[in-house]
């Protein structure tokens, strides 16, 4: 991507006034191509962004978008309210709370498996653990949190295992201390397989003569991992670290919607969530764009500083 | 010294592979569980405590409810219509795009390239998103699942990466022979990307094949259901199959096993294909990460 912004960058200068007329009538092909995809984009993307503006107005159906009136507090009052409700401290913390345990749980999993699977010497074996381990990225979310649902009742699978260690059966889904586990632990066996692949791409980058001058040198299994496999793999985790904070208040709402209750509110309602609910279910348009703008405003910013501390650390970024 | 460490290493193997195994249990145990419900005879299925490590019995009542169902069967119908449907249109306009973005020399290269970037990061959100889709006269159809998610704009850019090996010498090559930019893309560019193309085809066919929340945003009739969403309102929302005429004793009973053969029958063709089609999977997956 860099590179082409530089190339585009060099070519944009010194063209003479004429040149767009020109390009147009050579490239006009490659424009008549385009047109569709920006249909699209218009419509589906643009067109929707314009929408936001509702954050700051009352939404009348019968007025439409742009007729309906500006809240008052100079429009803000969508946003004075959520923050006043006791919903943004909940949705808030519960939102940074699951991407923090996301994070120091499910982060390391996929650098632990890519390392085990490359010190797999029978490439057999290392091929059918890949094939199984990324299988679950593949399971629909339906289709998991249909048999967690399943898993979790207080005769389901997880009670039944619980059972042999003399736990008492609890219908799991609907204890709020259970659902981050629950939650985040699905998450992780839902990805780490398929997360993996990044980093054995990453391994199988680095020179094998220095596994082989480190065996000389007498270097054990763990030192070589310690000190060439790590740190080969290091720039793969910095950039996919940074990325991940990146990413710390933006908790999709498609897993939760179909595993919460209102029982378990107190611990899963995340900002989108939230979002879905009073948009949706009740309908309040303007009030449910305000909290979405919030939200997006964060995660912009701190997908912007993620993306600048990568620069700065690793040289490499996104944008 | 050399015996020492290969007994050591040994061991060490030894011990991975013993995680790996049990890795690889807890990864496909939950389907596996699935399956053996999904035959297990109901009556046995409801007295029986701990896991299963074989069906208890052999009863394919709860496949032959399900597969003679209309609710399934109708949501069966709506899956196939939005993935053979979506996946022509995705696949055309993300040729286009990407081709398009590829063809650097040209003036509005850097613009039209930032168009389509800037989607990443910014969206209009749920409700304008809803409302778009409202005003446009797609609601309650099936279009409404099909349209708006016509370009990823992810798949798009692994697309243009691809592309983008292809060595421009081939391009000129075609222009001096009169073909335009649309031979260049089917006669050239495509028929050079098959692993790609495949893997645009995978990713938007799992796509299609997995969502349920567009349709349950945009569908309001039942009968335009797809699979997803019929199977989250039986397995989530607690919703009774409708089995119609069928006699049923007791659905209670057979409800374990009913939805067991549910997740069956929704995951088999994934099942089925993925084995065969993971290294182009994978391979969208190191074009993607290559785009830097």
């Amino acid at each position: 991507m860099a590179k082409n912004k530089k190339s585009g960058a060099t070519k944009g200068k010194g063209r003479k006034p004429g040149a767009i007329r020109l390009d147009f009538q050579k490239n006009k092909a490659v424009y008549f191509m385009f047109l569709p995809v920006v249909i699209f984009y218009i419509t589906f993307h643009y067109y929707p962004m314009s929408g936001i503006i509702l954050a700051f107005k009352d939404f009348k159906p019968a007025l439409g978008i742009w007729g309906s009136p500006f809240t008052g507090d100079f429009g803000f009052e969508h946003f004075i309210d959520f923050f006043g409700s006791s919903h943004a401290a909940r949705t808030i913390t519960n939102t940074i709370l699951i991407s923090f345990y996301q994070i120091i749980f499910g982060f390391p999993m996929p650098i632990i498996l890519a390392i085990m699977l490359n010190e797999l010497h029978n490439r057999k074996f290392k091929k059918v653990m890949q094939t199984v381990t990324y299988f679950p990225h593949f399971i629909s979310t339906v289709v998991v949190c249909g048999m967690l649902t399943e898993f979790c009742l207080s005769d389901g699978l997880f009670n039944q295992i619980g059972g042999f260690f003399g736990a008492e059966p609890v219908s799991l889904l609907s204890q709020p201390k259970y659902f981050r586990t629950i939650y985040v632990a699905s998450g992780i066996w839902q990805s780490m397989g398929w997360d993996s692949i990044i980093y054995l791409a990453a391994i199988a980058g680095i020179d094998t003569q220095l596994y082989e001058a480190a065996s000389l040198d007498g270097a054990g299994r763990f030192r070589k991992i310690w000190h060439i496999t790590l740190p080969g793999i290091k720039g793969t985790i910095v950039i996919l670290f940074i990325m991940a904070i990146g990413k710390m208040m933006s908790v999709g709402s498609e897993k939760i919607l179909l595993l919460y209750n209102p029982s378990t509110y107190q611990t899963a309602d995340v900002i989108s969530t939230y979002v879905y609910r009073k948009g949706l279910l009740d309908q309040d348009y303007s009030y449910s764009t305000a909290v979405n703008l919030f939200n997006s405003v964060i995660n912009f910013v701190l997908v912007f500083l993620a993306n600048a501390l990568s620069r700065k650390l690793t040289e490499t970024s996104l944008f | 010294m050399v015996n020492a460490r290969s007994k050591g290493d040994r061991i060490v193997d030894i011990i991975i592979i013993i995680v790996m195994i049990f890795l690889g249990v807890i990864m496909l145990y939950p389907m596996l569980y699935e399956l053996m419900v999904s035959f297990s005879e109901p009556a046995e299925l409801i007295r029986h405590r701990g896991l299963l490590i074989w069906p208890l019995g052999f009863d394919t009542t709860a496949y032959q409810l399900v597969l003679s169902n209309h609710q399934i069967l109708t949501g069966y119908a709506n899956t196939l219509f939005i993935l053979v449907v979506g996946l022509v249109i995705n696949i055309t306009l993300t040729c286009l795009g990407a081709y398009c973005l590829t063809r650097v020399h040209i003036y509005w290269h850097r613009l039209m390239t930032m168009f389509v970037l800037i989607t990443m990061y910014f969206s209009g959100g749920l409700i304008p998103m809803y409302l778009t889709v409202r005003g446009l006269q797609m609601y309650n159809t099936l279009w409404s699942v099909i349209i708006p998610t016509a370009i990823s704009t992810y798949n798009m850019i692994i697309l243009r990466s691809y592309f983008s090996s292809i060595p421009e010498s081939l391009v000129e090559s075609v222009f001096i022979d009169g073909g335009g930019h649309m031979t260049v893309l089917f006669k050239i560019f495509i028929p050079l990307s098959l692993p790609a193309m495949a893997v645009m085809v995978l990713y938007y066919g799992v796509g299609h094949w997995n969502s349920w929340f567009n349709a349950n945003l945009y569908l309001q009739d039942r009968s335009k259901w797809p699979l997803q969403l019929v199977l989250r309102n039986i397995l989530i929302e607690g919703s009774n199959l409708d089995l119609g005429g069928a006699v049923v004793a007791d659905y209670e009973m057979l409800a374990k096993s009913l939805k067991a053969a549910m997740v069956i029958v929704t995951t088999v063709p994934i099942l089925v294909i993925y084995p065969f089609l993971q290294k182009y999977f994978v391979g969208g997956m190191m074009i993607g990460s290559l785009k830097e």
